[in-house]
């Protein structure tokens, strides 16, 4: 068992607007080309890479889903919904306490949960605690790796200012996720929490995750227009005279 | 608890190198870290325009198409029968001394006999002019197959097109209506918009038979079924017009509809009615008077009748107000209930003219009026193939132009925006070269923009100059070629034989090819004396795809991160409404196999061949390399393939002598040049005579070229005058009463072809395929990272078909259509219009090719929607097959398929297989590190 901090200093963590993502992808990679060369995570490797069952490791995926929304109307269209999904980062983390090595922890500085990865035994008992699926067992190392909010870009000297945020965030081309300290009311994640209804994931479970979603806004919503009406009646009676009228009044708007 | 990291803040690499992503045709600027002299990670250029910082899931994944192991390591020679794969590794004098062995005969006899057509080309003013130099009249890129609907429809509107050459005001819009679009066209770009748009809560609606990416976050999706656009965009103008919410004064002052149509009988009736002087001319409303159409301070009159002739404007207006097109006529055939219609063109009246916005900023127009304010109309369009891969897109393009038009939504700020070179009339541009004179040049370009029938690329008797018969009756604005009629008009030696075949990164033995399956046959056909009835085909990639297989002579091409490259203004900028923009790529790392930039290798050819242009009198080379060729080509004087840092001293913009350093300022720039538009020439760029000057000055024509758009084409109404039996050079029967409805000089809707008769032949079904947004062609399945996203294909039915016919998951089905038969997996999909399935775009692979294992799904399972379709539809009641391509521009008819589906409970993989591929490249194993 491995205890969690009482209270963090800080608490980041990522905001991500399923109103604006459009399920690109661009996360996932940026996420692997990062962590992939290091030095946070040592490596994410890829088994039989161009073979039938190709299985790496991704520390963030993006799925999609169909909703069938009953609004009645147009409103009850179905939908598509994409949904990344990486390490949110709890406040109460389940992976942590499964773990009997203490390989997994939540820093008390700023509330990141990470793995050591030369403390990992590879018993998978974190993936299996966390209800999120957001563990991923490297399939040649053996070790846990997960999401470290990029710990070695947000805190990294050597990187530009505007650079030191994590590598999903700098590459969505939609701007759909944003990095912040939860601690700070101020901040934009938590601004774009309160505003938008950002809520948690599964909050029933008690992880108190630190990452939020913000809620697809209504869609198929009937316009608030009234039809356009006619300037005049084009289809009854003599369509010559229809289209003399229609010009005769149209025109004298000039 | 300590942190495991010792040190946070690690050095990310050892040098940061800035180039061009290839990773798709949107060409983002990206950082390409190296360690230890090896590619390391890559990013966004935070300073490039097209993508400011953000990379797509392929661009970030540049490293693994670096690494692939498909990529190609020496020439080869064919040493087997063809298709067989069997090569021998050659060397690069043997390969390029072959190949001026079989090019320098068809020179000096015919140079039409050598066909070079390129595919994902991005240096297609290099190659145009190579081929121009060579004397073939047969080169085209792959438009044709691609979007030449959206191109060519955009310039023979309004002189300009969406993506490249035009963008919504992202910063202004606040509605936009996305049709149907592929997701690379562009990428990025439409991502950051489609978040700045939702972050300020801007309204996107989106119109595709599909609800997925772009569709998913739309605020209003209409299902629409495919291949209706059209007919649903002439609805939304019928409401428009109907309730007189259409923008009079710009389409007075800014477009040929207050011109008048000649009515008199006659050769000329249709046509623009001209003065004594050949002017096109306008009833001024303060005099009842004709007058110039360009007049300082003439008022258009735009309900003028003149001696019986009609304004442009009321042959609309009796057009677009007839009852056909009402919603409640067009609905059922749209799938689109007439409400939501209604509801549309409400809101768009409702944003255009109830939340006009307007600049304070002064300008000058082209008649010299002086205007005091901008106003804008902050709606705005974007469209791709989505609309224009039927056999309407042409007509359907220009709808949506039309729809632009009179919502005064063009060049206005809030609408959508042109992107120099663009705007750029019809008349600006070079009309069709094909006379091909042995020994001697082409006399000017390949494509261009036809005016009338007697540009057309026929030869005296009639028949095509060209191999794709592009420019011919049956394509007359083929403005990109037909690159899907070459191998099959190749192989039919109509309209005749030729010897080559070059391809340049094309997979036309696979996924860019319509009707897969015959196109590898006609590859590998024999004639009677067993001679291959394609003699020679030479081949240049850089990865082993499917197309090697099939070529006598490969020329293996580098990664993109190890040549140079030239996005230029000449063809395929990189420009911003606000900026002409181009940019290079260099080799950030040198290559580790024995292969070239294909460019640099043409060059190397064309000197053996001895091609004007590169070639010095003494025969010697011109030109070094590509490299050498992008810095001290000039194309006309001043002008050359880059406009930055041009001059000795590099102090010159647009125009100016070669510079020696100029590859060096790009480098240290990122890779690419602005040239910023000033303040007054932002907006309203045909008219306004500020940007017209810094366009001539900056180089894109050399005197200013206002216009009007061209709501009423005088071009089409002289192909309709043609078919109608008027002048001299005349279409063929058979084709004249498809040219006058094809052909209509305003925007119209006709069915695709066959889709009237499609459902009665048994085939009720719409069938598409999409490209993802994290894939791009064939090239994505050598990728580890992308295939592990996106590994497998499913046939993706909607729910009334897919409970109609009991499908589970698991389950196959047996899609048919016209021309061919596949077995497929199927998956269901609610957010789908109820008649229509769909698939992504080549994630099926042959087995062998991509360095795949020949168990991977790609292989088994995955599949392609290319074996039923065919570059030819059934043959008609007079016996003629029309090709399923628009009868406009000649663009395949990609998504006119039609198909039924049968259930075929589980199966282990998908139909047809084909034999394997043998390897011209290992397998890929995982990577050592």
């Amino acid at each position: 068992m491995t205890t969690l901090p009482k209270s963090t200093a800080r608490q980041l963590g990522l905001v991500i607007d399923l109103d604006t993502c459009v399920g690109c992808q661009a996360c996932v990679t940026a996420c692997k080309g990062w962590n992939d060369q290091g030095p946070a995570v040592a490596g994410l490797s890829d088994r039989d890479p161009y073979g039938a069952e190709p299985d790496g490791a991704f520390l963030n995926r993006v799925h999609s889903y169909q909703v069938a929304p009953d609004g009645g109307g147009a409103a009850s269209l179905a939908q598509t919904v994409t949904f990344p999904r990486s390490c949110l980062h709890c406040q109460d983390a389940p992976c942590v306490t499964v773990c009997p090595t203490g390989a997994s922890y939540k820093r008390a500085e700023d509330g990141i949960v990470l793995v050591n990865e030369a403390a990992c035994i590879g018993c998978g008992l974190c993936a299996w605690a966390c209800p999120y699926g957001a563990r991923e067992m490297d399939p040649s190392a053996q070790v846990m790796k997960k999401c470290t909010l990029c710990i070695d870009r947000i805190y990294n000297e050597t990187l530009p200012e505007v650079d030191r945020e994590p590598a999903c965030v700098r590459t969505c081309p939609t701007g759909a996720r944003h990095f912040g300290d939860f601690a700070d009311p101020e901040s934009e994640v938590s601004r774009l929490t309160r505003d938008r209804g950002g809520y948690d994931l599964m909050p029933a479970l008690g992880t108190r995750p630190t990452n939020k979603y913000l809620p697809p806004r209504p869609k198929d919503r009937p316009v608030e227009v009234s039809p356009l009406s006619p300037l005049l009646e084009i289809r009854a009676g003599d369509p010559a005279e229809g289209l003399a009228g229609w010009l005769d009044r149209i025109l004298r708007k000039i | 608890m300590t942190s495991g990291f010792s040190d946070l803040s690690v050095s990310v690499s050892d040098e940061v190198r800035s180039t061009t992503c290839y990773m798709c045709a949107c060409r983002c600027g990206i950082h390409v870290h190296l360690r230890s002299g090896r590619v390391s990670y890559i990013e966004g250029n935070r300073s490039h325009p097209v993508n400011k910082g953000v990379l797509c899931a392929k661009g970030a994944s540049g490293i693994m198409q670096v690494f692939s192991p498909s990529r190609l390591r020496a020439p080869l020679k064919r040493v087997g029968p063809r298709g067989s794969g069997a090569f021998v590794e050659i060397s690069w004098e043997e390969a390029l001394s072959t190949a001026a062995s079989w090019l320098r005969p068809l020179r000096e006899s015919a140079p039409e006999k050598l066909a070079f057509f390129t595919g994902r080309d991005q240096s297609q003013s290099f190659t145009g002019w190579w081929a121009q130099q060579f004397g073939t009249p047969n080169y085209a890129a792959h438009g044709g197959f691609c979007s030449v609907n959206m191109a060519a429809g955009g310039i023979y509107t309004i002189g300009g097109s969406f993506w490249e050459f035009g963008q919504p005001d992202w910063d202004r819009t606040k509605l936009f209506v996305l049709f149907g679009v592929a997701e690379d066209h562009d990428s990025n770009p439409i991502k950051i918009g489609l978040g700045r748009l939702k972050a300020r809560g801007a309204r996107v609606i989106g119109i595709n038979p599909i609800r997925s990416g772009y569709n998913a976050v739309a605020d209003d999706w209409l299902g629409i079924t495919p291949g209706t656009d059209g007919l649903l965009i002439l609805s939304l103008i019928h409401c428009l017009f109907e309730a007189g919410r259409i923008d009079l004064d710009y389409l007075a002052r800014w477009t040929n509809a207050p011109l008048l149509v000649n009515a008199t009988e006659g050769a000329e009736k249709g046509l623009i009615l001209r003065n004594a002087e050949s002017q096109p001319f306008v009833i001024d409303r303060r005099t009842g008077q004709p007058a110039p159409w360009d007049g300082p301070g003439v008022e258009p009159d735009l309900g003028a009748t003149y001696q019986g002739h009609r304004t442009v404007f009321q042959h609309m207006a009796e057009r677009y107000l007839a009852a056909e097109h009402a919603p409640e006529a067009v609905a059922e055939r749209c799938g689109i209930p007439a409400g939501r219609i209604r509801a549309l063109a409400a809101e768009l009246a409702d944003v255009a003219f109830n939340q006009a916005i307007e600049i304070a900023q002064p300008w000058t127009d082209f008649r010299g009026n002086r205007h005091e304010t901008m106003v804008g109309r902050p709606v705005s369009f974007h469209a791709m193939r989505g609309i224009s891969a039927h056999s309407n897109g042409f007509q359907t393009a220009r709808a949506l132009h039309l729809l632009q038009i009179i919502l005064g939504a063009v060049e206005t700020p809030g609408g959508y925006r042109l992107k120099p070179p663009y705007p750029k009339p019809v008349e600006a541009h070079p009309s069709p070269h094909f006379t091909a004179v042995p020994g001697q040049p082409l006399s000017g370009p390949h494509l261009g923009y036809v005016r009338g029938p007697e540009q057309l690329a026929l030869k005296a008797d009639g028949s095509p100059a060209r191999i794709d018969k592009a420019f011919s009756w049956e394509a007359p604005f083929s403005a990109h070629g037909l690159m899907h009629m070459a191998i099959a008009n190749a192989h039919a030696g109509d309209p005749y034989r030729i010897d080559t075949l070059l391809l340049y990164m094309a997979n036309m033995a696979w996924n860019s090819s319509m009707n897969t399956s015959q196109v590898m046959a006609m590859l590998t056909d024999r004639d009677a004396s067993g001679a291959y009835v394609i003699p020679r085909i030479i081949y240049s990639d850089a990865y082993a795809s499917e197309m090697v297989a099939y070529a006598d002579l490969i020329l293996p091409d580098t990664t993109y991160l190890e040549r140079h490259d030239c996005i230029s203004l000449l063809d395929r900028p990189i420009s911003e409404p606000e900026a002409a923009g181009d940019s290079i790529r260099w080799p950030v790392i040198e290559p580790d196999r024995d292969v070239r930039g294909f460019q640099s290798v043409l060059l190397d050819l064309g000197v053996r061949l001895g091609l004007p242009g590169m070639t010095n009198p003494d025969g010697t080379a011109k030109f070094a390399d590509y490299a050498d060729y992008i810095v001290n080509h000039i194309r006309r004087p001043g002008v050359g393939p880059l406009i930055g840092w041009r001059g000795a001293d590099g102090s010159k913009e647009g125009r100016g002598e070669a510079n020696p350093d100029q590859l060096r300022r790009y480098i240290e720039n990122g890779g690419f040049y602005q040239a910023h538009v000033p303040a007054e020439a932002r907006f309203m760029k045909p008219w306004n005579m500020a940007y017209q000057d810094w366009a001539v000055k900056t180089s894109f024509y050399e005197t200013p070229q206002p216009y009007l758009f061209s709501i009423w084409s005088e071009p089409m109404r002289r192909f309709q005058l043609a078919a109608e039996g008027h002048g001299a050079i005349q279409p063929p029967d058979h084709l004249r009463a498809r040219l006058i409805r094809a052909m209509d000089p305003l925007p119209i809707w006709y069915p695709p072809f066959g889709d009237d008769e499609a459902a009665g032949w048994g085939y009720p079904v719409h069938a598409l395929t999409q490209r993802p947004m994290d894939m791009y062609h064939s090239w994505g399945s050598q990728n580890a990272w992308l295939r592990q996203i996106r590994g497998r294909n499913f046939l993706y039915v909607p729910t009334a078909l897919w409970e109609a016919h009991g499908f589970e998951d698991g389950d196959y089905a047996r899609v048919t259509s016209p021309s061919g038969q596949i077995t497929v997996p199927v998956a269901h999909m609610a957010a789908l219009n109820p008649h229509t399935v769909w698939t992504w775009n080549a994630i099926g692979k042959r087995r062998g090719a991509w360095a795949l294992d020949a168990g991977a799904h790609e292989a088994k399972e995955g599949f392609l929607l290319n074996h039923l379709i065919s570059e030819l539809l059934p043959a008609r009641g007079d016996g003629h097959r029309w090709s399923n391509s628009d009868p406009v521009t000649g663009q395949a008819a990609w998504f006119d398929l039609r198909v039924r589906i049968e259930k075929a409970g589980p199966q282990d993989r998908s139909l047809p297989q084909f034999p394997d591929l043998p390897r011209v490249v290992p397998q890929g194993r995982e990577r050592r590190r």
